[in-house]
This record gives C-alpha cells, sequence and structure tokens, in this order.
C-alpha cells in the first residue's frame, strides 16, 4: 500500500488521515502496516486450534460452494441472497429519507395546529429510537400476519423486514435532518420570508438545500450501518445473505459461509464508507478555503 | 410583476412598481405607525412609536445600538410580531389579524445588515427565486427583469457568481436588487453599511442615493451620519424604544432640541462620524 506523491502541503490540502503522506512516511507506514499483519499472521497460524478454525471457517472449497449454492444439497448460494439484502436496503433507504424529512418537518414546526402531530412524532422517535432493531423485526414480522388483516397480514417476510428497518432508521435519520435543519441560520428564514416567500417555500428552496448539504456525511453513515442490518431480516426466515449462510452450515457443518458472508457485506459497506470520508474531506477543504477567502 | 408593462425597458424601470398615474391610491401616506410597542421578554425594545410616512419619502432611523432601530423595521415587516399598536401601509392595517403576511412583504423589501444572500444560489437564482415562486412569474421574465436590475447597479457580469466569491460591497447591492426584483413599494434598509469594510460602503450608499433619486420610498436604519444628513427628508432619533426627536436633517443635526439629542450627536462628533 503506497499513498499517492503528495506534491502540495498547503493547509487546504490535507491528503488521506489514512496514510500521511510524504515519501519517509510512506516507507514507516508500510514497514509497520507489514509487522502488525505479520504479527496477527503468526499469532493466527501458531495457534493451537489454528487448522481447525482454517478448516471450518477459512476452507476455500466450502466458501465457493456457499458462494455458488447448490439448491439439490439443500442450500442457497450466499451472493444470490446478497441480491435481497440490496433490494432491500434500497427500498428502505428510498422510504427512510421520505418519512424521516416528515417527521423533522413536524418536530421543528411551530404552529399551533401541528401540536398533536408534533407529539405523535416525539413519542414515536423515543420509542423507535429506545427499541432495539430486532425486537421491531420479530414484532412487525411476526405480528402482522396474525393480525388477519387482508394485505397487511399476507406479505412476504423482506417487506415486513423493510417496514421495520423504516420504523426504526426513520426515526434516527429524522434526527439527524432536524441536526441539519438547525444548522441553516435563522437569517436565511428572516431572509427568505422578507421577501414573501410562503414557509413551505422558504423550507422546500431555502433552508432544505443547505440542511441536506451539511447533513449528507453523517446520512450515510447511517446508511452504511442500515446495509449491514439488513442481516436482521433473516430471523423471520427470509432468505438473505447471513440466513443463506446459516442454512449452508446447517446443512454441511461447516463455517465459511459465514465468511463468504461477512467479505460480501464488506464489499458493500466499503465504496459507500470511503466516499463518506471523500465528502467529509471535501467539505472540509471547502470550509478552510471559505473562511481564507 | 403581473402589473407590471409587457418586457423589461433598462432605460425606465420602476423599482417601486408604482402606478404612476395613482401612486398614493389611499391618500392616507405610506406608512403610519400607532403607539407600536413591543418587548422581548422582559427588554421592552419599542415603547409607543408613532410615525408617519409619506410616499417617495426617504426617513433616516438614528440612535445607539438597542434603541430600537431594527426591531422597528422587522415590525414594519412582519418579521416580529407586535405587542400593542398598529401599523398601517397605504392605509391598510397589516397587524390585524388574518392579514396575509406573505403579501404584505411582497410589497415591503428589506435589506438585512449580515447581506443574507442564500449561500447555494447564484446571484442571478438568489434574485429571481422570489418573483418565480412568490409571484408566479416565467422564469424567463423573471431572469430578463433580474438582468436589467444587476446591470442597473454595475452587477452583470456577476450574475453566475455565488455569494462566497463576492465582495461584502457587492454582496449587499445584490441584496438589495434581490429585494427591488419585487417590485416593491416600500424598501427597508437595516444598517446596509454596518458590516461593511470603510472601502465598500460607498458604493452600497450610491445605490441607496439612486433609490432615493428614483422616487422609492424608504425607512434607513444607519449609523452613517453624514449619509443620513444627504440622503433624508426627516431624521428620526430613537433612544429607549421612543421617538425622541425628529425633523429635517438639517435642523436635527445642526439644533437638537432634546438633550438626549444633543448628547448622542456630541458622542458622533467627539468620535469623528459627523
Amino acid at each position: 500500500m503506497v499513498g499517492p506523491p503528495q506534491t502540495s502541503f498547503g493547509p487546504a490540502r490535507r491528503g488521506s488521515r489514512l496514510l500521511r503522506s510524504g515519501r519517509g512516511a510512506v516507507a514507516v507506514s508500510t514497514a509497520s502496516t507489514i509487522v502488525v499483519l505479520g504479527a496477527i499472521a503468526a499469532l493466527f497460524l501458531l495457534a493451537p486450534g489454528s487448522a481447525a478454525v482454517r478448516h471450518t471457517f477459512f476452507n476455500p472449497a466450502d466458501m465457493w460452494k456457499s458462494l455458488i449454492g447448490n439448491p439439490r444439497q439443500g442450500y442457497y448460494s450466499v451472493g444470490e441472497a446478497l441480491w435481497l439484502n440490496i433490494r432491500m436496503f434500497l427500498a428502505a433507504e428510498v422510504l427512510i429519507l421520505i418519512v424521516a424529512l416528515f417527521i423533522a418537518v413536524i418536530r421543528q414546526s411551530d404552529s399551533p395546529v401541528m401540536f398533536p402531530l408534533r407529539i405523535v412524532s416525539t413519542v414515536y422517535v423515543d420509542v423507535f429510537r429506545g427499541v432495539p432493531l430486532i425486537l421491531v423485526i420479530l414484532a412487525i414480522g411476526f405480528g402482522a400476519p396474525a393480525l388477519n388483516l387482508s394485505f397487511v397480514s399476507t406479505q412476504s417476510a423482506a417487506v415486513y423486514g423493510v417496514a421495520a428497518l423504516v420504523l426504526s432508521y426513520s426515526a434516527y435519520v429524522s434526527e439527524v435532518y432536524r441536526a441539519g435543519l438547525n444548522s441553516v441560520h435563522q437569517s436565511q428564514v428572516a431572509a427568505a420570508r422578507s421577501l414573501g416567500l410562503s414557509h413551505p417555500a422558504a423550507l422546500r428552496y431555502v433552508i432544505l438545500p443547505q440542511a441536506v448539504r451539511n447533513i449528507i456525511p453523517p446520512l450515510l453513515n447511517d446508511f452504511i450501518s442500515l446495509q449491514k442490518d439488513t442481516a436482521l431480516v433473516g430471523v423471520l426466515g427470509a432468505i438473505e445473505a447471513n440466513k443463506a449462510a446459516e442454512i449452508f452450515s446447517d446443512t454441511v457443518f461447516n463455517y465459511s459461509s459465514y465468511v463468504v458472508a461477512a467479505i460480501l457485506f464488506l464489499i458493500l459497506t466499503i465504496p459507500l464508507a470511503r466516499f463518506t470520508d471523500y465528502l467529509i474531506a471535501r467539505d472540509r477543504r471547502r470550509r478552510l478555503a471559505g473562511a481564507v477567502a | 410583476m403581473t402589473d407590471s408593462p409587457a418586457g423589461p425597458d433598462p432605460a425606465a424601470p420602476d423599482p417601486a412598481g408604482r402606478d404612476p398615474a395613482n401612486p398614493d391610491p389611499a391618500g392616507a401616506g405610506a406608512v403610519a405607525i400607532e403607539g407600536l410597542r413591543k418587548s422581548f421578554g422582559a427588554n421592552l425594545v419599542l415603547d409607543g412609536i408613532d410615525l408617519s410616512v409619506a410616499s417617495h419619502e426617504v426617513i433616516c432611523l438614528i440612535g445607539a445600538s438597542g434603541s430600537g432601530k431594527s426591531t422597528l423595521l422587522r415590525c414594519i415587516n412582519l418579521l416580529e410580531s407586535i405587542d400593542a399598536g398598529r401599523i398601517l401601509l397605504w392605509g391598510q392595517d397589516i397587524t390585524q389579524p388574518g392579514i396575509d403576511q406573505n403579501r404584505v412583504r411582497r410589497s415591503v423589501g428589506i435589506v438585512f445588515q449580515a447581506f443574507n444572500l442564500f449561500p447555494h444560489m447564484t446571484v442571478l437564482r438568489n434574485v429571481t427565486l422570489a418573483p418565480v415562486k412568490a409571484l408566479g412569474a416565467s422564469r424567463r421574465e423573471a431572469e430578463d427583469e433580474a438582468r436589467a436590475l444587476l446591470d442597473r447597479f454595475g452587477l452583470l457580469e456577476k450574475q453566475a457568481d455565488y455569494p462566497d466569491r463576492l465582495s461584502g460591497g457587492q454582496q449587499q447591492r445584490v441584496a438589495i436588487v434581490r429585494a427591488l426584483a419585487m417590485r416593491p413599494r416600500l424598501m427597508l434598509l437595516d444598517e446596509v453599511t454596518s458590516a461593511l469594510d470603510p472601502e465598500l460602503v460607498a458604493e452600497v450608499l450610491d445605490v441607496i442615493r439612486e433609490l432615493a433619486g428614483s422616487g422609492m420610498t424608504m425607512l434607513i436604519a444607519t449609523h452613517e451620519m453624514s449619509f443620513a444628513r444627504d440622503i433624508a427628508n426627516r431624521v428620526c432619533f430613537l433612544s429607549g424604544g421612543r421617538i425622541v426627536e425628529q425633523g429635517p436633517p438639517a435642523e436635527l443635526f445642526t439644533s437638537p432640541r432634546d438633550e438626549r439629542t444633543q448628547r448622542f450627536l456630541r458622542r458622533i462628533t467627539d468620535a469623528g462620524r459627523l
């Protein structure tokens, strides 16, 4: 791992925090990386149970088999099952962005007419931020079918899972939105209203665009978390990556499938994490540049 | 914007949007303020303001910081609710319940000390946002008109820039243009040069002078005494939330009657600001 050569040392261009640049620094970080990784590898390989762990968790043949799947042998493809995680994530993400925005705007409003709605949304946020996601998933996944209520009770486990994810994450994300709305200075509201813009118009064209800009990094952070938490929906029996890995290990008595699932989740989340870092760094550069100008 | 003559005419735009045939429909003057009181918590900021402003009149509000100048302007724009009294614009009470605040604000432009431009929009978008979204003007029409206004105040080549690329003086001129784009009948200027570097003050004051010359009715809170003397038809001195003294600038600045006015002006003179 070698960082890109750094040509400018100005305060506005810091480069990556992960790799402090400069020729000497690159050499040092390379050496220390090798030493640390070597030590961990030695510890792992020299442990008494190393051979057994390598066989049950990192067996290439079983990893490949679980990735591909074989329904005739009674287990599913972990790779294919990941597609369900991705779809649940995408559906939940869009819904969360919309629901959370409504809740945040309601909680931020000061109109007396909105008072009952404000109470409801405050209670909602308190409850769903406080209850563990897994309990929400179980409550919806087993509760909704038990209601025997037309279409509400006849959905797939994945749909109930998405509903639970949306309920839980919207509570969090609405707080992120609220922080963003508060970060826009009151004088911007005054400027917009003074021009005769209605409250919704001021919100839409002046306040929200600035708020959203401020909250993109924390928002993406929550979505990284959401990507992983789609794995919890497996408890309802939906064949997502984690569930497929579980079925494989129950059938073949080898845990390599879990490592495959873990690697697949990493492939999903790491790009989003790096993208978040990039946005944060860019924002900091802009702020520094703005302060100088 | 709907009642404007077709097509922008940069040679003769009427920034006040007045109907030339009937500049003062109610015959009641532009602004009439009666017994206005306003407090923030226990802090009484406006303690019974009475003031009337005729159409085309330019009034400067002077007084120490905290004397209530800004609050008075913000009340006229309905950015602050009032505790007692009433405010009439062209004969209509805008402080009674059920009034359409947005409509009132569309005819009253206000410019703030800190510019308050929208940082995420270009200069042109800053100017056209309200005409398009509040008045329902077409984007083309609003942009043509905005460009004409920007051109008039020497800002046309800045139309595609974002506010943070502009100097303070330029930002404040854009803020004035943004208010003018709504064709207000009354302009409120709240210490518009106080946040500017000294060398940038003149360009903004020139803009205000031009506005006064075009017949705009204006209420100007300012610390620029020589400017006030120069431009105002009438100067009001505020102290403790009241208008202590008012009169033509020549009179008020040279022979103030009230002892508080005398003291305030003496301090200003000592500071070399007059």
